[in-house]
Parts: structure tokens; C-alpha cells; sequence
């Protein structure tokens, strides 16, 4: 028993490890189903079926929940717990508390499953989950939250590795946000009332929703770019110096960007102006840590030609430049009045999710499944470039199609005749979006083609491999 | 509620804390070298 418990001590906890990852790979195959599903639906609005179930509205923030928090956050969990153990040479801190944020987590998935198509709703974007579900994300955050900095707490290497922090300040904010926003009053068990009304909601709505997408999907996000990155690139990162510099800067200026959301609207004219002014500056700090990580590969180019998995993280990151250059040209207020309301912001939002967020978690799963299995390398090599590909295509055929459908939406809008009537109706301009979004709906079934070849891939060589649980290394001195 | 009354100050604490943290990971020497970590976390063998 005592020699059992010592040998555990003495490796790091891959079980924790292993369950996120392969349900971050099970969730993306999810959500990106829902996700073709209801881009179909756009097309042919009878797929619903007069199923109140399986309506748009119903299922639309099933797939952001799905990609989001299933997918995204089974590869934060996944990849966080890998890494802090990694580079702190400790063992978690807890593995029953770890085992608790996978069991509760994965029911959190659940619930949201069943409950976004029933109608049961808090009606906030990317925080639909009534207040049941909302406390158990909360127990659930706790308990990731312990685990996490009782593992830095308990490490052996005195530096805290830059991706730490990019993970600690994601864990940390995630909790602040959740907290604020999901404040409510439960009329029953299943419906509560926001404490906030009518703009005030609107703000806080937004202060969160934006700040979800800093700090869950970016934040957390690059700290899987700083370790991953240099790792599989096998050199170090471009300048540690400039990570430093793009942590504190980016979690500075972070905060203020989400007034954005709601130009022209009731919320206050200064408001409005910060959340341009914040967003604008966010530029400097994204693209400090664009270029740091691209810049890794300087004088080793050459290794991108052959590594599949470099591809989806160095690919990656231009799309995280690409939607970060493009989100504060889009927060601009004159732009806005434009981009606003049309499937521009749409497009926006995929060239980050599907092109950031995607292929980072999608290469970083790549590198772990083997190393957690006991194996040299993927099942197949050649699947993982063919999963590129197609998802390289699908994204650019998706953005694309959202481009310039946003445009001729946002032109066709504001177009007026010499006598100032409107020359088209709202629904000429839904007409004339309709070959943009059967374009869409190739492009989302490609990315979602790549995920199936990604799970076929994984299933392989899991079943070609064994649970394997790495040795911590003994001190250096000793 | 005016939500800005709660948002601006949370910011603002949060801004300070964020400080705080810096400080402190500042003066424990968490910045000294920063060159050797990048270097440290690749021989990391696996």
C-alpha cells in the first residue's frame, strides 16, 4: 500500500490527462456535427422538421456550448493539467479533486445537451445554463482552481513557465466572469430572472461574453501555443523575454473590450468609445505574441514542410493574428456600423474559433494522444496532413463566404434611394445570402470531415496503445 | 442596478491585484532569467 502510494507520487497523473483528451476529441465531433446541422438549416429551414427540439434557436447555442466548453474546455483542461505537472515536475495536487472537474465537467456537458433543446435557457449568450447547472460549473471551477495552483504551490522548479501564467489568469477570470454575469434570481428550478435589467444586462452580458472570449478562448488558449509550440517545433520559443512582456500586457488591457458589443445601442456614448479605445490597443499585445510564436521557427522553416502537427499550431497562429488584426479594425464604430448584425461578425468569429482555437487544440491533441498512450507517434502521420488540409480548406471557404455575405448584407442595408427610402427589403438581402451560405455549409462539413478523420486517427492508436504514466524526474542536484 | 458602478471598480480592483501579483512574482525572482526558461522546458525528456 505505502510502496503503491510512493510509486504514484512519483509519476504524473496522464489519467486526468487522458480523459480530457479523448473527450475533447468526442465533443468536437459533437458540436461540429450541430454545427453543420444548423448551417444546413440556414439553407433549408425545413431540416428542422417542425420539431420544436431540434429548431435554430434551440440548437444554435447547443454548438457554441458544445464547441466552446466541451471541446475548447476538455482541451484546456486536458492540456493544463499536462503542463503545469510537466513543468513543475509535481504530481496534481489532488487526483480525486482532478477526477471530480472531469466527472463534473463532462456532466455539465450533459445537462446543457439536454436542457438548450428542451428551451430551458438563461437567454445570455455563451451563458445559457440556468442556475442548477450554473452552480455546478461553479463547484467544478473551485475544484480546477485548487488543483491547478496546488500543483504550482507543490512544484520542484522555482520558475513558473510563461503558459502557467497564461493558464492561471484564464482559470481565475473564467471564475470572476461567471460569477458577475450569472447572477440571478430562480423563479423555479429551472427558470431565474437576471439581477441586471434591460442595458445594465446588456453590459454586464457583454463585459463577460467578451472577456469569455479573451480569457477562455485566447488566454487559456495561448498558454497551449507557449508550451506546444516550442515542444513539438523542439526549439524555444522565440523570445521568453516577449512572452513575459505579452502576459502582463495582454491581461493589463484585457479587461474593457466588450462595450464593443453594443455600439449604437442605449449603453452610454463613453462606454461605447472605451470599449473601441481597449479593443484597438488589444492589437499590440495579440500580435507581440503572434509574431513570438511564428518567429519560433525562424532558421528551421524547413520543419513545417514535413510536420504535420507544426502545421495545424503554426497555421494557428496566423489565424490568431488574422482575427486579431481583424476584431479591433471591426470594434472601430464607423466599421461597426457596417460589420454590425451581418454574418461578418459571423466570419470573424469562425477565423478565430475554427482557425485559432481549432487547430491549436487540434495540434496539441495530437501531441499528447501518443505520449499518453505509450507510442512514438500518431496511428497515422499521413491522416493527420489529409486533416489539415481539408480543415485549412473548409475555414477558408467559411470565412470567406461570411465575408462577403457581411458586406453585401451590411451595403444592401444602408443603401437608400434620392428620396431616402430604403432600396431593398430585409429579405432581399436574406435572398441574396443564400449561395454564401451553402458555401458556408461546404466549408463547415469539410472542418467537420477533419474532425472525423482526427477521432478515427485517435481511436487507432489508442487501441494500438496502452495507458502509460510518466516518471517525474528527480531533482537535478540529488 | 447601474452595472458600470459594479464593472468599473471590479476592473479597477482587478487592474491593482494584477499589479500586486506582478510585484510580487517581481520581487521573488520569477523575471531574473529570462532566458534560461525557455530553454529549461524543452529537455524536459519525454
Amino acid at each position: 500500500m505505502h510502496v503503491s502510494e510512493n510509486a504514484a507520487e512519483n509519476s504524473y497523473n496522464y489519467t486526468v490527462v487522458r480523459q480530457f483528451a479523448i473527450m475533447t476529441v468526442v465533443w468536437g465531433v459533437v458540436g461540429m456535427l450541430v454545427g453543420v446541422i444548423i448551417a444546413a438549416q440556414l439553407l433549408w429551414p425545413e431540416l428542422n422538421f417542425d420539431i420544436p427540439w431540434l429548431s435554430y434557436g434551440r440548437l444554435r447555442p447547443l454548438h457554441t456550448n458544445a464547441v466552446i466548453f466541451a471541446f475548447g474546455g476538455c482541451a484546456l483542461f486536458a492540456t493544463s493539467y499536462y503542463v503545469v505537472q510537466r513543468t513543475s515536475h509535481a504530481r496534481l495536487f489532488s487526483d480525486a479533486l482532478a477526477s471530480f472537474t472531469f466527472w463534473g465537467w463532462q456532466a455539465v456537458i450533459v445537462l446543457a445537451a439536454i436542457t438548450l433543446p428542451l428551451g430551458i435557457t438563461q437567454g445570455k449568450e455563451y451563458a445559457e445554463l440556468e442556475w442548477p447547472i450554473d452552480i455546478l460549473i461553479t463547484l467544478v471551477w473551485v475544484a480546477y482552481a485548487v488543483v491547478f495552483f496546488g500543483t504550482l504551490y507543490k512544484r520542484k522548479i522555482p520558475h513558473i513557465y510563461v503558459a502557467n501564467w497564461f493558464f492561471g489568469a484564464f482559470i481565475l477570470t473564467v471564475a470572476i466572469l461567471h460569477l458577475v454575469n450569472s447572477a440571478a434570481v430562480p423563479a423555479s428550478f429551472w427558470k431565474s430572472y437576471s439581477v441586471y435589467s434591460g442595458a445594465q444586462d446588456a453590459m454586464v452580458q457583454w463585459w463577460y461574453g467578451h472577456n469569455a472570449v479573451g480569457f477562455f478562448l485566447t488566454a487559456g488558449f495561448l498558454g497551449i501555443m507557449y508550451y506546444f509550440v516550442p515542444k513539438q517545433a523542439g526549439r524555444p520559443i522565440y523570445s521568453y523575454r516577449l512572452s513575459v512582456v505579452h502576459f502582463w500586457a495582454l491581461i493589463f488591457t484585457y479587461m474593457w473590450a466588450g462595450p464593443h458589443h453594443l455600439h449604437y445601442t442605449a449603453l452610454p456614448e463613453w462606454a461605447q468609445s472605451l470599449g473601441m479605445v481597449f479593443s484597438l490597443i488589444l492589437l499590440a499585445p495579440s500580435w507581440g505574441g503572434m509574431i513570438n510564436g511564428i518567429m519560433t521557427l525562424s532558421g528551421a522553416w524547413h520543419k513545417l514542410r514535413d510536420d504535420p502537427i507544426l502545421k495545424f499550431l503554426i497555421v494557428s497562429l496566423s489565424f490568431y493574428g488574422m482575427s486579431t488584426f481583424e476584431g479591433p479594425m471591426m470594434s472601430i464604430k464607423t466599421v461597426n456600423a457596417l460589420s454590425h448584425y451581418t454574418d461578418w461578425t459571423i466570419g470573424h468569429v469562425h477565423s478565430g474559433a475554427l482557425g485559432w482555437v481549432g487547430l491549436v487544440s487540434m495540434g496539441a491533441i495530437y501531441f499528447l494522444i501518443p505520449k499518453l498512450f505509450g507510442r512514438a507517434e500518431m496511428w497515422s502521420v499521413r491522416l493527420i496532413n489529409v486533416h489539415f488540409w481539408v480543415a485549412t480548406v473548409g475555414i477558408v471557404l467559411y470565412i470567406a463566404a461570411m465575408w462577403i455575405a457581411g458586406v453585401m448584407q451590411g451595403l444592401m442595408w444602408r443603401a437608400v434611394g434620392a428620396d431616402g427610402s430604403l432600396t431593398y427589403t430585409f429579405v432581399e438581402s436574406v435572398k441574396a445570402t443564400y449561395p454564401f451560405y451553402a458555401i458556408r455549409l461546404l466549408g463547415g462539413l469539410l472542418y467537420f470531415a477533419g474532425m472525423l478523420i482526427m477521432a478515427y486517427n485517435v481511436f487507432k492508436t489508442v487501441l494500438a496503445g496502452k495507458t502509460f504514466e510518466a516518471p517525474i524526474p528527480a531533482p537535478a542536484h540529488a | 442596478m447601474e452595472s458600470l458602478v459594479l464593472l468599473v471598480p471590479l476592473s479597477v480592483a482587478v487592474v491593482f491585484l494584477i499589479g500586486w501579483v506582478f510585484w510580487r512574482a517581481l520581487q521573488g525572482g520569477q523575471f531574473d532569467d529570462l532566458d534560461r526558461p525557455g530553454v529549461d522546458v524543452l529537455s524536459d525528456d519525454e
